[in-house]
């Protein structure tokens, strides 16, 4: 029978779509907001009411990765005409790029900050899901004494608001001498992590009948070559959807970052809001910082959103 | 090939007991089939054979070598398993070569291939070689796994339930191409079934196991005749062979029922005096309009080789096979016998039968 739709099937379906086209314009508002204001000269940015149509231009994105001072005097035009073109776009808002003794540019400290989150997250990931998938593997396939007690050990380092521990932490880290240094981040985020990825890893890791390994063993290879060969492409799902998650929240992370890190391993997000111009607050440099800490995690999770959808849904469908 | 020998063998899972002192021996070149209900410990004999399972107590002997603590690599078996034994994401060329790929064989890539291929051609799978296995039947799986498992030429098949999950009239192919394959290879097979029939059909021998001991061992005419206890007479056959308490008198068995026939006399003797339960498979009773007893028909099966009787004596039941051509309406008065020769007694307190104990 063809799929014949009432009248009211029809309205129902419209007030459906129009209801989801409003709640995607509510959520994508804020990401347009930053995104557009990433491309705004100064003078535009703080406009009310909001300016929409502008002309594009990258001068926030330039004056971000630059290190610049409030010009005292105008240039001269030999030397404006001198400048290259993202220099001039430095002096026509009123400031000149710093440069050191030898007349070398100088960088803001939003590139080192950046290298900093991502390295962070991605070690931190990395270390999380392995460890997790490992830890979850061994929960999944051998009986441990006192299992259940072990995995509500692990569920409960997410039972307290990490704040709460951040002043002890932070004296921790002072006596190891792991403030402001990127593997005190790690391990910190790493710990946040592992829980979690331990147990959404082994729920996914409880659906892969272990008929498969054990066909593996049967067939000649050790219990390793059975883990890498047969469950991890069966878990390769329930990896990348782990890693998601734990990567946005290693990369978002604000309060430790703040409190753990001033300068060599600071991240992005605490870095962001400090940098504020050289003179007045300038939002389009703010913006365009924020703009580019957005595009990691959003390409992550475009690559993964296959393995993610079915991952989201998993549990969904018994066997 | 090889010769497979369990002593002793105890296996507990924290308090529940699943193998309590199993003594089993397989010949070199035998289809030895061990017959159980669900959780009577036929799939963890079959681990603790594979390796997959350690056994609480006692040996495991390959070849007369203890390979109790073998791992399962080193053991050189093969599983085929009654599902999700095939690699998901490989072809079906992957999954066969998937066991000769592995570090302690070291096969060589032609001759990878060819007996990849021979192994195809045999199972008649060559044409799914480059198929994915979730593009594959029911029987189809099964004819890749049990491939999977003859490419490695292994000392020892085990097989679990291999046949259970595929549909009636397959099931019945891949028995025959089963046992004529194991025939061909000569290879020595331990099999696992809950099917009486499967066991009755490609067993040279039978074990019978009942909540993790084994009842009785023997050939399928052995067990199917000369069942050593009530439970085995109940779980081969079908239908199962009728069960009749009663008692011994002069030569006659007395049955609770209400009726009395008589018995062989060699069966005689041991079984005077006590409660004794009468074993009689449905072929070995006949209707004779001259005999002894009288029931009333309860209900008639036709099976078109033969008839299914069910006769209603007293309070309870007994079957009777019967020549498809006789016409019998329900509640119909008819007269039966059985063939003294063929009743098996039982102690009816142990369920042992009496000639096991003599």
């Amino acid at each position: 029978m063809a799929a014949v739709k009432t009248r009211s099937e029809v309205a129902l379906n419209r007030i459906a779509i129009v209801s989801v086209l409003i709640v995607t314009i509510i959520f994508l508002a804020p990401i347009y907001w930053i995104a557009s204001t990433a491309f705004k000269p100064r003078h535009l940015a703080t406009t009310i009411p909001p300016t929409v149509v502008f002309q594009p231009e990258t001068s926030p994105f330039v004056k971000l990765f630059l290190r610049r001072s409030q010009l005292r005097e105008q240039p001269t035009p030999e030397e404006y005409a001198a400048a290259p073109w993202w220099e001039q776009l430095v002096f026509d808002g009123g400031e000149k790029v710093v440069r050191d003794g030898r007349g070398n540019v100088q960088f803001s400290g939003y590139p080192s900050r950046f290298m900093n989150s991502l390295i962070v997250a991605v070690v931190s990931t990395i270390l999380a899901v392995g460890m997790g998938t490992l830890t979850a593997y061994g929960f999944s396939r051998f009986k441990v004494a006192g299992e259940q007690d072990w995995l509500f050990f692990i569920l409960s380092t997410r039972m307290l608001p990490p704040v709460v521990v951040a002043i002890p932490m932070f004296l921790m880290y002072r006596w190891f001498a792991l403030n402001d240094t990127h593997l005190g981040l790690i391990i910190l985020y790493t710990a946040f992590n592992l829980s979690f990825s331990v147990w959404l890893m082994k729920g996914f890791i409880d659906e892969i009948p272990r008929e498969y390994e054990e066909a593996a063993l049967v067939d000649g290879y050790t219990r390793m070559e059975a883990f890498f060969k047969i469950v991890l492409p069966e878990a390769a799902t329930g990896i990348a959807a782990t890693a998601v998650f734990c990567f946005i929240i290693a990369w978002n992370e604000y309060a430790f970052a703040l409190i753990m890190t001033r300068r060599d391993a600071q991240t992005a997000p605490p870095f962001i809001p400090s940098q504020v111009g050289s003179g007045l607050p300038d939002w389009t440099v703010i913006a365009a910082g924020t703009f580019l800490f957005l595009l990691p995690v959003a390409i992550f999770t475009f690559l993964l959103r296959n393995h993610l959808l079915r991952g989201m849904s998993f549990g969904a469908i018994r066997k | 090939m090889a010769h497979i020998e369990l002593r002793n063998i105890t296996k507990t899972f924290g308090a529940k007991t699943a193998l309590k002192g199993l003594d089993l021996e397989v010949e070199d070149g035998q289809f030895f089939v061990l017959l159980g209900e669900t959780g009577a410990g036929k799939t963890t004999t079959l681990r603790i054979v594979a390796g997959l399972e350690k056994p609480t107590e006692g040996t495991v002997l390959i070849d007369g070598v203890d390979v109790s603590d073998w791992g399962a690599a080193e053991r050189d078996v093969a599983l085929v398993l009654q599902q999700y034994s095939l690699y998901p994401r490989y072809t079906v060329r992957e999954n066969l070569e998937f066991p000769l790929k592995s570090k302690i064989r070291k096969v060589e890539p032609d001759d990878m291939a060819r007996r990849v291929d021979r192994v195809a051609r045999t199972l008649r799978i060559d044409h799914l070689l480059d198929r994915k296995t979730d593009r594959l039947s029911g029987g189809e799986m099964q004819r890749v796994s049990i491939g999977r498992a003859i490419v490695r030429q292994p000392r020892v098949f085990l097989m679990d339930e291999p046949l259970s999950a595929l549909d009636a009239k397959l099931r019945e192919t891949l028995r025959t191409e089963l046992k004529n394959l194991q025939m061909n290879l000569g290879a020595t097979f331990l099999f696992v079934t809950h099917d009486q029939v499967e066991a009755m059909s490609m067993g040279d021998r039978i074990g019978v196991l009942d909540n993790g001991r084994l009842v009785q061992v023997g050939t399928p005419s052995e067990i199917y005749g000369n069942p050593r206890n009530t439970f085995v007479a109940r779980s081969v056959g079908s239908p199962p062979m009728n069960l009749i308490d009663g008692s011994l008198s002069g030569g006659l068995a007395v049955t609770d029922a209400g009726f009395s026939l008589p018995v062989a006399a060699s069966a005689n003797g041991a079984g005077n005096g006590r409660p004794i339960t009468f074993g009689i498979r449905p072929e070995d009773m006949f209707l004779d309009p001259g005999a002894p007893a009288e029931a009333a028909v309860h209900d008639v099966e036709n099976h078109g080789v033969a008839k299914i009787v069910t006769l209603r004596v007293g309070e309870g039941l007994v079957r009777l096979t019967t020549s498809a051509r006789d016409r019998l309406a329900i509640d119909e008065q008819v007269r039966f016998s059985w063939d003294p020769e063929k009743v098996v007694l039982f102690d009816k307190t142990s369920g042992l039968s009496l000639r096991h104990n003599t």
